[in-house]
């Protein structure tokens, strides 16, 4: 196991390097030459060449991506070349990625908090009718896709209710101060439309694979034995079968991930909330090609890093698919 | 759009032949959720098939007198902001699904997929490396950022290659169907969709590989073309077809976020990708809801549709 998350893990930089490479291939390929686009409307050849040297465009492909690899390597991503102009990528991006982070970890946290118990009661309450209905109510609620979910969702909440703002973002948290003295935290309402459109998908993974798991547990002997000894009901759930129908749920965790980071795109730029799927979108459409390659790269890591999460849990629920590792 | 997430372990025991054929149909018509999703699916996909004999209207035909109205005798679904005719509008955009998703599924899916699938599992040794490391990366590669980027980045390229076929050969047309965004898209999701059928056919035939036919039809001295084709192709068509309803919903899904963020299949051609960001926002929606409601039901129920019938159809190959 050791042997295959070492290799596993020596698959992200090869992974990053192709993808970096090929963001940078494709941001030459494309039309608006990048020393263009960063001289803004500034056409003189002499301030062409001069900001060709000063951003590293001069030379071939392979010696300008040599270039940009070898600072990136020390943490210098380049510079903003149209939307933050005169702001280093880092700048830009790391308050970004903290907003990303937060609001992706909420919603993870709030997909299991929420899909457990449901995956529990559809469990509990299998051959009636309240199973299937769950079951098909999530099903169907993944298939509503946020581009479709999120209008309707603030038309309900902000405009028609009046509980939430339309968009934006201001933390997790907003504090009340109480009596200017204690200070209460309470969840932000900006956050309630992101969590929901983050999190409505991802429920009937995890409710499924709980569902499945605690149907296993609930027809094993011990199971039976609690009962027969005359254990309450809710004692069975909750001592016996709710600890043992978990393990499997790791697996969910890294897909949920991906999922997440993946939605992070839509969610945030429909709702203007600043992190960094809608940073990449503002980059991608403004040619800024240093903030591409960044984001790129860092979505890609995220996602690697979550299948990657996904496949060592897999590895540590079911052993056979650590003997099907050492084949691929 | 998870079209990497296949367990190899799903790996289904089905032997085709004639008879499986009708014993996979009986099973699947059995079920009733999956047989109501394929009707839904048979009838969208049907209205863009003959969407010129359908539609009341062209998708483009615009009366400008006529714009944002609701449900109405002559528009059943109300007009958009251009007074182009929803209906109209919505069954040329399941003709642009259609034909995405039939594309990218015969060249993704069906071509790349299958021949690498096959080639991997039957030539083991470095083929198989190769391929395999070249899925890993794919299904590593964040494919929505990369689309977005992809299509952004090359759209202007391919519209002039196209512009410079149509100008050096008889073919006339292609520009002004819009023929360019429609390859891009197509093009660029084939690069992302083939992985998971690559995957499910390869651990198959790993597994045939070592059976008594395969190693008779060896033995007699078949060359590795006829094994793939005669022998291993034919246990893998019901493996195929599974991978092919599980990667449906991607591809439609992904199209329409495409055109949505406006990298896709250009206007004037009709998208639910289009329709739905022409929908969207909370004012819009507040005073033209069907501008958003209309698409949205319709790309839901496809969607859902496609789920329900995968499920269905894994059930039914694997005899349940």
């Amino acid at each position: 196991m050791g042997a295959y998350v070492i290799r596993r893990l020596l698959w992200l930089p090869v992974i990053l390097l192709i993808v970096s490479f090929a963001t940078f291939a494709l941001a030459r390929f494309g039309p608006g030459d990048p020393v263009t686009v960063a001289a803004g409307q500034i056409r003189d050849p002499e301030v062409l060449e001069q900001v060709r040297r000063e951003r590293g465009l001069d030379g071939s492909l392979a010696e300008q991506y040599g270039r940009w690899l070898t600072s990136a390597v020390r943490g210098d991503f380049g510079e903003s070349y149209t939307i933050y102009r005169g702001y280093t990528v880092t700048e830009v991006i790391l308050p970004r990625m903290w907003v990303s982070a937060q609001l992706g970890f909420v919603a993870l946290v709030v997909i299991f908090a929420v899909g457990i118990p449901l995956g529990l009661l559809a469990a509990r309450l299998a051959g009636t009718w309240v199973d299937p209905a769950i079951i098909g109510t999530l099903l169907f609620l993944q298939a509503i896709p946020v581009l479709v979910l999120i209008p309707p969702l603030l038309w309900l909440l902000a405009l028609q209710l009046q509980l939430v703002p339309v968009g934006g973002w201001d933390g997790l948290f907003e504090i009340w101060w109480v009596g200017g003295i204690l200070a209460i935290p309470i969840p932000d309402p900006r956050l309630y439309v992101p969590l929901i459109a983050f999190t409505l998908p991802g429920f009937v993974g995890v409710a499924r694979l709980v569902r499945i798991s605690a149907l296993e547990v609930n027809g094993l002997d011990y199971v039976r034995t609690a009962r027969a000894k005359g254990l309450s009901e809710g004692v069975v759930q909750f001592r016996h079968v709710f600890p043992n129908s978990l393990l499997p749920l790791i697996t969910v965790v890294g897909f949920a991930l991906s999922g997440i980071i993946e939605g992070a795109f839509f969610v945030e730029t429909l709702l203007g909330i600043n992190g960094i799927g809608r940073l990449t979108f503002e980059a991608v459409t403004s040619r800024d090609y240093d903030i591409i390659l960044a984001t790129t790269v860092i979505f890609s890591a995220a996602f690697v890093l979550a299948n990657l999460l996904a496949d060592i849990a897999y590895g540590f629920v079911d052993p056979r698919v650590r003997v099907g590792a050492s084949r691929g | 759009m998870t079209a990497a997430t296949f367990d190899q372990d799903v790996a289904v025991e089905a032997v085709a032949g004639e008879s499986e054929w009708r014993g996979v149909w009986r099973r699947l018509r059995r079920k009733k959720l999956a047989m109501i999703s394929l009707a839904l699916i048979v009838v969208i996909y049907g209205a863009g098939l003959f969407a010129p004999l359908v539609a009341p209207y062209g998708y483009r035909t615009q009366d400008l007198d006529r714009g944002l109205e609701g449900p109405s005798a002559e528009h059943w679904l109300g007009t958009d902001r251009l007074g182009r005719d929803m209906l109209s509008r919505t069954i040329y955009s399941a003709r642009t699904t259609l034909i995405v998703t039939t594309a990218v599924v015969l060249s993704g899916s069906l071509i790349i997929g299958n021949t690498l699938g096959l080639l991997a599992g039957y030539r083991g040794g470095w083929v198989d490396s190769v391929v395999m490391r070249l899925g890993d990366i794919f299904s590593s590669l964040p494919a929505l950022v990369m689309l977005i980027l992809i299509n952004a980045t090359l759209g202007e390229r391919v519209d002039s290659l196209v512009r410079s076929v149509e100008a050096n050969t008889p073919l006339t047309g292609l520009v002004a169907s819009g023929f360019s965004s429609y390859l891009l898209v197509f093009g660029a999701l084939s690069l992302f969709f083939w992985v998971g059928a690559a995957r499910i056919i390869r651990a198959q035939v790993l597994q045939l590989r070592e059976q008594d036919f395969v190693m008779a039809a060896e033995a007699l001295g078949a060359r590795p073309r006829r094994v793939i084709t005669r022998h291993l192709l034919p246990n893998v068509t019901f493996l195929i077809i599974l991978s092919v309803s599980a990667t449906l919903g991607g591809i439609a899904g992904s199209e329409i976020v495409l055109t949505w963020f406006g990298v896709g299949v250009q206007p004037p051609a009709a998208s639910f990708g289009a329709m739905l960001f022409e929908g969207s926002g909370a004012r819009t929606f507040q005073s033209h809801p069907h501008l958003l409601l209309v698409p949205g039901v319709v790309v839901t129920t496809l969607l859902f549709a496609f789920n329900l019938l995968g499920d269905g159809l894994n059930d039914a190959v694997r005899g349940r």
